[in-house]
């Protein structure tokens, strides 16, 4: 199929996301991407893994994870893979309202995810848990954070992707920037599971 | 001609340089720049070779010897071998496959463009007050220590920026060579060094994240106050160890599996035969990889991993020398029975066996981890690895060269000078490298600056420093070579007259679009099963048409240099006022840029059906 075809709800394809050459590549290489990415935060974790114990004096995991608002952001962002996987229906329905709606949705939760983030770390910092106090500080900032920018980049780039296509709805060359879009938002959600697994909930038990 | 046009010229020439998204033409931009870094590398190998040339020398003492060595391994690594590697890929995979470009050219130019500010970066520290002095490896023990000058930050950010380029050119290759491959290329016709290509790209993909991780460490650790690697607030210098290595060694693999794909291609080529065991040859390629990733912590036997992970590493690492051997036996029964042409590619080819198959052995020896502890750190190392690198991949690099020039650029390079580029660095490779082993069993330490009188190392180390220079002797002869290519025979199709597979079937240099129609892939070596049947041409698998083509783009450009503006504003944040203002600017034109890449729709354009005959015609003509 070709990129700049009018299409109709009849006429879009059921995958619009590999319907062309260029989405099929876009497609397998942002999945090879992901596959990068997980060695990044693999290396991460071994670190964090490794230096978790090393607090230098200062407050240790145990002492400073606090159950209820890791518990909120995590669901928040739960729920914002969730209704990603909404937008994403209706991409394929070719209901560009609905798919919109439901991204705006999405940026929305993970927009609350990222300030109860900030919020955490500031008051982390308040009680001497700093980048620089400890290697135990250093790799869970460095972990931790970098997931936050990882998230901090995708709100901005669904955002730019719903703001740039508002007025021309969907075809073949934006529908798979918006599916590879989600596979990102998706790739976030899993990470932060195993953050929530091995730095805070195995931290808390100790 | 007036001046005024031929400068336009020039200025036009340029621009094209700076905004192409073609893969050809990235090919020359890695071959040019790679080959630039190349010869400092080898300056820079030079002057280490004459340091120690005699006893006490004072040519290059301490600080600045270990600036000339560090910068000469980072180089030859990152910013010689991986180019030139990435050249040849750039310049015959797309052609091998039957392809009319890669799978995306904004992200192969921006690819080279981060390479390239990468390297500049790293280079610049030669004048900002010393280069990088930690050794290639730079240890975080030693990284850390080095607090004289901001050299170690531009290994860092140089390193950190190129590594990038490299790890997008890595996701370019492996979706090229899944998704468009022309109609009847399946993954068993592929030619090897597409295999090469495809095995090494996932190398990549994998193994360069950890080396980004841990250059994270080190930047934090040397500029926003990190404690990753300082003990004293609980951090661990061997984690540096450990991410470098999960990278380093795979590293080697990256560099020699597209070599012995190189040399596969010219195997076949010059003795008229199909390569020997070519499935077993795909399996080997895979297995190696696989495998490579298995041994890093054999560079770490004596950090005190206790004897069980040793062993196991041990192991791991000689069960390599299985799929290598497969190799060198199959290229061997390629040459037996063959009709043998020996060209420069072929001499290059042949030198390569026994001097590599050396390299192999040494590997072995040094992968036995209680021998290993009397090898460590000294000169039987670095014989070892100059025999993998040098022998290995080098030769491949030189050998490359002349065998794809024509392709590339359309005329052939002289076969008597190439003969004396070969012997001359034939001859001088050993000499340099051959006498470092002993040298090493001797007990001269790898990295130090000098060495006394009287400890039987004069002889050993000055025939060594003979050696370098019948090798940069060698590389002049290859330059005056490529200069007077420039008025030499052009070159023909199938430059060789004997090419197996698809880029020697279109013509050199290709033209922009490279196949006017897709072909039909028959077979293994496809242009070798067309030229049996006594066709000219290859089969197309698709009537005459417009061609759909991607548009040219200075963002690559931009991106890239936001991203070396950025480190030079955090190289220097602490101690100035304009570095983090700079930083965040520098970081803002690359966010910046990759914001109008994303807003700005980029639909390519066509060539149409008549000026692609016309182009042909022209082609067939010239």
């Amino acid at each position: 199929m070709h990129v700049e075809e009018k299409l109709t709800p009849e006429t879009f394809p059921a995958a619009p996301e590999r319907a062309t050459l260029e989405g099929k590549n876009k497609f397998l290489g942002f999945w090879l991407f992901l596959g990068g990415e997980t060695v990044l935060f693999a290396s991460l974790f071994a670190t964090y893994l490794a230096l978790k114990d090393k607090t230098n004096g200062g407050p240790s995991g145990e002492e400073l994870f606090q159950m209820p608002i890791v518990f909120m952001a995590t669901m928040l962002l739960l729920t914002s893979s969730l209704t990603s996987v909404y937008a994403i229906y209706h991409m394929k329905n070719f209901d560009f309202q609905k798919m919109q709606l439901w991204f705006g949705i999405t940026v929305l939760l993970g927009a609350g995810f990222l300030a109860l983030e900030i919020y955490e770390f500031y008051e982390y910092v308040h009680e001497g848990h700093k980048f620089t106090s400890s290697a135990f500080g250093s790799a869970f900032y460095t972990l931790v954070g970098t997931h936050g920018a990882h998230v901090a980049f995708g709100l901005l780039w669904i955002l730019t992707l719903m703001i740039r296509n508002a007025k021309r709805g969907l075809n073949l060359y934006n529908a798979p920037k918006f599916y590879v879009a989600s596979l990102y938002w998706h790739f976030i959600d899993v990470v932060w599971v195993f953050i929530f697994t091995v730095v805070y909930l195995m931290g808390m038990v100790g | 001609m007036s001046t005024i046009a031929r400068k336009k010229g020039v200025g036009a020439v340029l621009w094209d340089y700076l905004t192409t998204v073609d893969h050809k033409k990235i090919a020359h931009l890695y071959l040019i720049s790679g080959g630039i870094f190349f010869l400092l590398g080898g300056l820079e190998a030079l002057f280490i070779r004459i340091q120690l040339a005699k006893p006490n020398n004072d040519f290059l003492v301490g600080g600045l010897y270990n600036e000339v060595l560090t910068m000469h391994g980072t180089t030859m690594i990152f910013l010689a071998a991986m180019p030139l590697v990435f050249a040849f890929m750039n310049a015959v995979v797309p052609l091998q496959i039957g392809a009319r470009d890669v799978a995306f050219p904004f992200l192969n130019a921006l690819g080279f463009w981060l390479f390239f500010f990468g390297g500049v970066f790293l280079n610049c520290s030669w004048f900002l007050g010393g280069a990088p002095d930690a050794g290639w490896t730079s240890y975080a023990s030693l990284a850390l220590d080095s607090k004289a000058h901001h050299g170690v930050d531009f290994y860092t950010l140089g390193l950190q920026i190129s590594g990038l380029g490299t790890l997008i050119g890595g996701i370019n290759f492996l979706v090229t060579i899944i998704n468009m491959r022309a109609p009847g290329m399946t993954f068993m016709r592929m030619p090897m060094f597409t295999w090469a290509t495809f095995v090494t790209s996932a190398l990549i993909l994998f193994a360069f994240p950890p080396l980004t991780v841990g250059l994270i460490f080190l930047m934090m650790d040397r500029l926003f106050g990190g404690n990753f690697f300082n003990p004293a607030a609980g951090g661990n210098t061997i984690i540096w160890e450990h991410l470098f290595w999960v990278f380093g060694h795979p590293e080697v693999y990256i560099l020699v599996l597209p070599a012995f794909g190189i040399f596969s291609e010219i195997f076949a080529t010059f003795s008229r035969k199909r390569l020997f065991g070519y499935s077993s040859m795909v399996f080997a390629t895979v297995l190696i990889a696989f495998l490579g990733f298995m041994v890093w912590a054999h560079h770490m036997f004596t950090v005190g991993m206790g004897p069980i992970a040793n062993a196991i590493f041990s192991v791991a690492t000689m069960t390599i020398a299985v799929p290598t051997g497969i190799k060198i036996f199959n290229w061997l029964f390629t040459m037996w029975g063959g009709s043998i042409k020996f060209t420069t590619p072929m001499h290059y080819a042949v030198a390569f066996i026994p001097s590599f198959v050396m390299g192999g052995v040494t590997g072995v020896m040094l992968a036995a981890a209680a021998a290993d502890y009397q090898y460590h750190d000294s000169y039987f190392v670095v014989a070892h690895f100059h025999y993998v690198i040098v022998g290995g991949v080098v030769f491949a690099l030189l050998a490359g060269t002349h065998y794809w020039w024509p392709k590339m650029f359309g005329r052939m390079l002289n076969e008597t000078l190439g003969k004396i580029t070969f012997w001359l660095f034939f001859i001088g490779f050993h000499l340099t490298f051959f006498i470092q082993h002993f040298l090493g069993l001797m007990g001269m330490p790898r990295r130090v600056f000098t060495f006394l009188p009287g400890q039987g190392l004069e002889t050993g180390n000055f025939i060594s420093t003979v050696g370098a220079f019948f090798m940069a002797a060698a590389t002049v002869v290859l330059l005056i070579n490529i200069v007077i290519s420039v008025k030499g025979e052009k070159a023909p199709a199938d430059a060789w007259g004997d090419g197996r597979t698809l880029e020697w079937a279109i013509a050199s240099p290709p033209p922009v679009y490279n196949f006017a129609q897709l072909p039909l892939v028959r077979g293994l070596d496809p242009l070798w099963l067309e030229k049996m049947e006594g066709k000219k041409e290859l089969t197309p698998a698709e009537p005459l048409g417009d061609i759909h083509m991607p548009n040219s783009s200075f963002l690559p450009f931009i991106m890239s240099f936001g991203l070396f503006v950025a480190a030079f504003g955090f190289t220097y944040h602490q101690e100035t006022a304009w570095g983090l203002p700079v930083g965040i600017l520098g970081l803002l034109i690359t966010f910046g840029s990759m914001f109008l890449r994303s807003v700005i729709d980029d639909h390519g354009f066509h060539i149409h059906k008549e000026e692609v005959l016309e182009l042909e015609k022209k082609g067939a003509n010239a």
